[in-house]
């Protein structure tokens, strides 16, 4: 706790940087986005950037439409260059090819979630999410878990940042029916991948104040595979002395995140334990509908809500809650060095949380989607 | 004897319909060929009849057990043996009718110079198909097999069941949570076959078979009619795994089919772990691989105040092993400070399993009254009294249920 505060304090002194958190952090401690105004030569260019947008499944398109109206109304000088990917209807799919091109060219993504069938109609064993991992090498996924203040739940003051890696590991989709009823699937970690993934957490958490990383695994049951993994984090931790390190089994893990949040700090993880905490630490500050999160390959970003689910039940309902949506669209401005802009919709949205009139289904109210987005319009401040 | 024989028939032919534990003495009573082999549903009636009847008269020594029958307590380390005490005492006291065979599980140098657990305990749970055991400290790097493993193995312990429910008057951030995760515990992720193909590259294989899965989404449904329980939920991630844990999960829809009187509802583990932590009671009986359900059920215990208040079974072909999951707290060992709760828990489900409801009842409801009451909390639980204070409120409170 006090660690938490010393950091928001520290980071509150700090100067424009131009990574996420940075910046979140300063607005959600109340400094308000006239501080950013005053700054604002720096980070308000003439000119204006093009994004890549993949709507995606299930509510996507939906939020998506919400970013773009706050957008328009916030003038953010950002074209998207839009993309309709999806595995569900593969006909009406643009091509992978085409898409990783945009986000080469763009470097930078605002991303629905893609719906990943249980099954496929050509026996494929590779979803096109982790095709376009694959693709891009989108080896990092950071999902920066805090409470938002306004938000009535269980958990207060969580403030963790969940670290996976997303490139190997249980997804690497190499099964195989051994002989009838017998299936073999394989779980392939790479020293490499380990390393890669163990430097980037230490990395992150060096620019962003950060105390401690826990690596969790489950080491003592797949000795060699997470082994690897905890054997290259514990190498990297020794070059970062003023980084407390320590590790957990990933059930104990579990168990610890919905009795004590507070004690966790930087979180690394392989892919699949990665994937469970992404989504049991949502859901411990209010659920898949407000947690942004981002994955990042050496030269380009996609932003994208931290627990993904698609929400298919409510297509069209008008109930989603694009709050995840509308953070990580502000985290994308922020990384695209457009932080007035970012803070701009970031404290738009802080602001309608915290009052507490409007609010969607999940939080507790009975506000539509429109409603959301026309308050968040309403509480752009310029 | 005609009359003592018809009773002990008509007896034992009860106790095979609930077709528990008398799958497993049937198999080990000695002189008789195997009747049923474990998992076999459809046994004949008149086998059944015939074989016990045969059991009731020649083992002497054993015609009793349909009365009193024999369970194997394993008492464990560090707390181990204040805890089971305890729980011998709550049964002595609430006259459930059952003796205790107690057996040392310390690693003895076996025919092959390794050393193991001695041959006398696994032959124990052997003969009882049924034990009770507590905490054990885990060998690190002994040089032998755990007792966790090796009677997994001998009994081939296909599901661990782990009831999870919020217990009253102890306060956690969750209060309605009722959920029994049943996890496949014989393969997954822990079939232990890795390898390093190259340097630096490692790979872990993840091996599920149909008959296993089969097997315990079976006991699922089975667990869920027999506890009174709606619902059943298959936890997987066949979105990514379409092979191995769509295996698991189309085994998981056709015992469903076999099932229409419980409901059915399949769900990625990432789903469940998001909504078990925003809303727990959504959730009544989830049955899933090994490793998740290794991740679920320590988090499920999380929400409900730890692994010192979870019970958890062991269900195999050849006998059941109830346990309690926690560690063994050598540092609070031997003082009568430790909480007897999830062994005796662990122990109340074992009453259910041998079909002694109303022992199991009573047991329970004396635990719970008392840890409600908060008068004899132990230390875990914030409170101040001893294991042996704790202990006689519950005997105290059985006495006054059983009248």
């Amino acid at each position: 706790m006090a660690a938490a505060v010393n950091r928001s304090l520290l980071s509150g002194l700090k100067s424009i940087r131009p990574l996420v958190s940075a910046s979140q952090t300063r607005s959600l401690h109340g400094v308000a986005p006239l501080t950013s105004a005053i700054q604002a030569p720096v980070s308000k260019p003439e000119g204006r950037t093009t994004a890549t947008l993949i709507p995606g499944d299930g509510v996507g398109p939906e939020l998506c439409q919400v970013v773009l109206d706050v957008f328009q109304n916030a003038g953010v000088p950002v074209d998207f260059e839009e993309h309709y990917l999806t595995e569900l209807y593969a006909k009406r799919s643009e091509t992978l090819d085409e898409v990783v091109d945009s986000i080469r060219r763009n470097g930078v993504c605002l991303k629905g979630i893609l719906a990943t069938p249980d099954h496929s109609s050509d026996g494929e064993l590779k979803t096109l999410n982790m095709k376009l991992r694959d693709e891009l090498d989108l080896y990092a996924n950071v999902v920066h878990v805090k409470s938002l203040s306004g938000l009535n739940v269980r958990h207060k003051n969580v403030d963790m940042v969940v670290i996976r890696e997303q490139t190997e590991g249980e997804y690497s989709a190499l099964e195989h029916e051994s002989v009838e009823g017998v299936v073999e699937c394989l779980k392939i970690m790479t020293r490499e991948k380990c390393r890669r993934i163990a430097k980037f957490a230490f990395d992150y958490a060096t620019r962003n104040n950060r105390k401690k990383v826990t690596a969790v695994h489950k080491a003592n049951i797949m000795k060699l595979g997470d082994g690897l993994f905890l054997r290259q984090c514990e190498e990297v931790a020794a070059m970062y002395p003023n980084i407390e390190f320590s590790n957990m089994i990933i059930d104990n893990c579990t168990m610890q995140l919905v009795s004590n949040p507070h004690q966790f700090d930087v979180l690394v993880l392989p892919n699949l334990y990665g994937n469970i905490v992404d989504n049991l630490a949502a859901g411990l500050v209010g659920g898949a509908g407000i947690v942004a999160g981002a994955s990042y390959s050496s030269d380009s970003v996609v932003f994208e809500p931290g627990a993904r689910h698609t929400f298919s039940e409510a297509v069209g309902k008008n109930v989603a809650n694009p709050t995840a949506m509308l953070l990580a669209s502000a985290n994308m401005l922020n990384h695209m060095n457009l932080q007035y802009y970012g803070n701009m919709v970031k404290s738009a949205v802080d602001r309608v949380i915290r009052i507490g009139k409007v609010r969607t289904k999940d939080m507790g109210g009975h506000s539509t989607t429109l409603d959301f987005s026309r308050a968040v319009i309403a509480n752009l401040r310029y | 004897m005609r009359d003592g024989v018809s009773r002990g028939r008509s007896r034992a032919l009860a106790d095979a319909f609930a077709l528990k534990i008398s799958l497993a003495d049937l198999r080990i009573s000695s002189q008789l060929p195997k009747v049923a082999e474990g998992g076999e549903k459809d046994i004949m009636a008149g086998r059944v009849c015939r074989s016990l009847l045969q059991r009731v008269c020649l083992s002497g020594t054993r015609s009793y057990s349909t009365d009193v029958r024999t369970v194997t307590l394993i008492p464990g380390d560090g707390i181990g043996p204040e805890i089971s005490a305890a729980v011998q005492k709550i049964f002595t006291a609430a006259n459930v009718p059952i003796v205790w065979e107690e057996v040392d599980v310390t690693p003895v140098k076996g025919p092959d110079g390794k050393f193991g657990i001695p041959p006398s305990a696994i032959e124990s749970v052997n003969r009882n198909g049924i034990g009770l055991k507590g905490p054990l400290m885990t060998p690190v790097g002994k040089g032998h097999r755990s007792l966790n493993l090796a009677i997994r193995k001998e009994f081939n312990l296909y599901a661990n069941v782990r009831p999870c429910r919020s217990i009253e008057g102890y306060e956690t951030l969750y209060n309605d949570v009722d959920v029994v995760t049943i996890r496949e515990n014989t393969e997954g992720e822990y079939s232990g076959i890795e390898h390093e193909i190259v340097d630096g590259v490692v790979q872990s294989i993840k091996l599920i078979t149909e008959p296993a899965s089969r097997r315990v989404a079976e006991y699922a449904f089975q667990y869920a009619r027999n506890n009174g329980r709606s619902k059943v939920t298959a936890v997987h991630k066949a979105n990514i795994m379409r092979m191995s844990d769509g295996l698991f999960l189309r085994c998981c829809r056709e015992a469903a089919e076999k099932n229409p009187d419980i409901r059915f509802e399949e769900k990625y583990l990432d789903t469940v772990c998001l909504n078990m932590v925003q809303d727990p009671s959504q959730y009544d009986v989830l049955v899933m691989p090994n490793l998740y359900g290794d991740i679920l059920s320590d988090l499920c215990a999380g929400l409900v105040g730890g692994l010192g208040l979870t019970p958890s079974g062991n269900i195999g072909e050849g006998g059941a092993v109830f346990e309690s999951v926690h560690g063994t707290a050598p540092d609070i060992a031997g003082q009568d400070k430790a909480n007897p709760t999830a062994l005796l828990l662990s122990a109340v489900m074992m009453l259910r399993f041998m079909n002694l409801y109303k022992h199991a009842e009573i047991i329970e409801r004396a635990c719970f009254e008392t840890i409600k009451e908060g008068n004899y909390r132990t230390g875990d639980l914030g409170g101040k009294a001893k294991c042996s204070e704790f202990t006689n409120e519950i005997c105290s409170k059985i006495d006054v249920l059983q009248g």
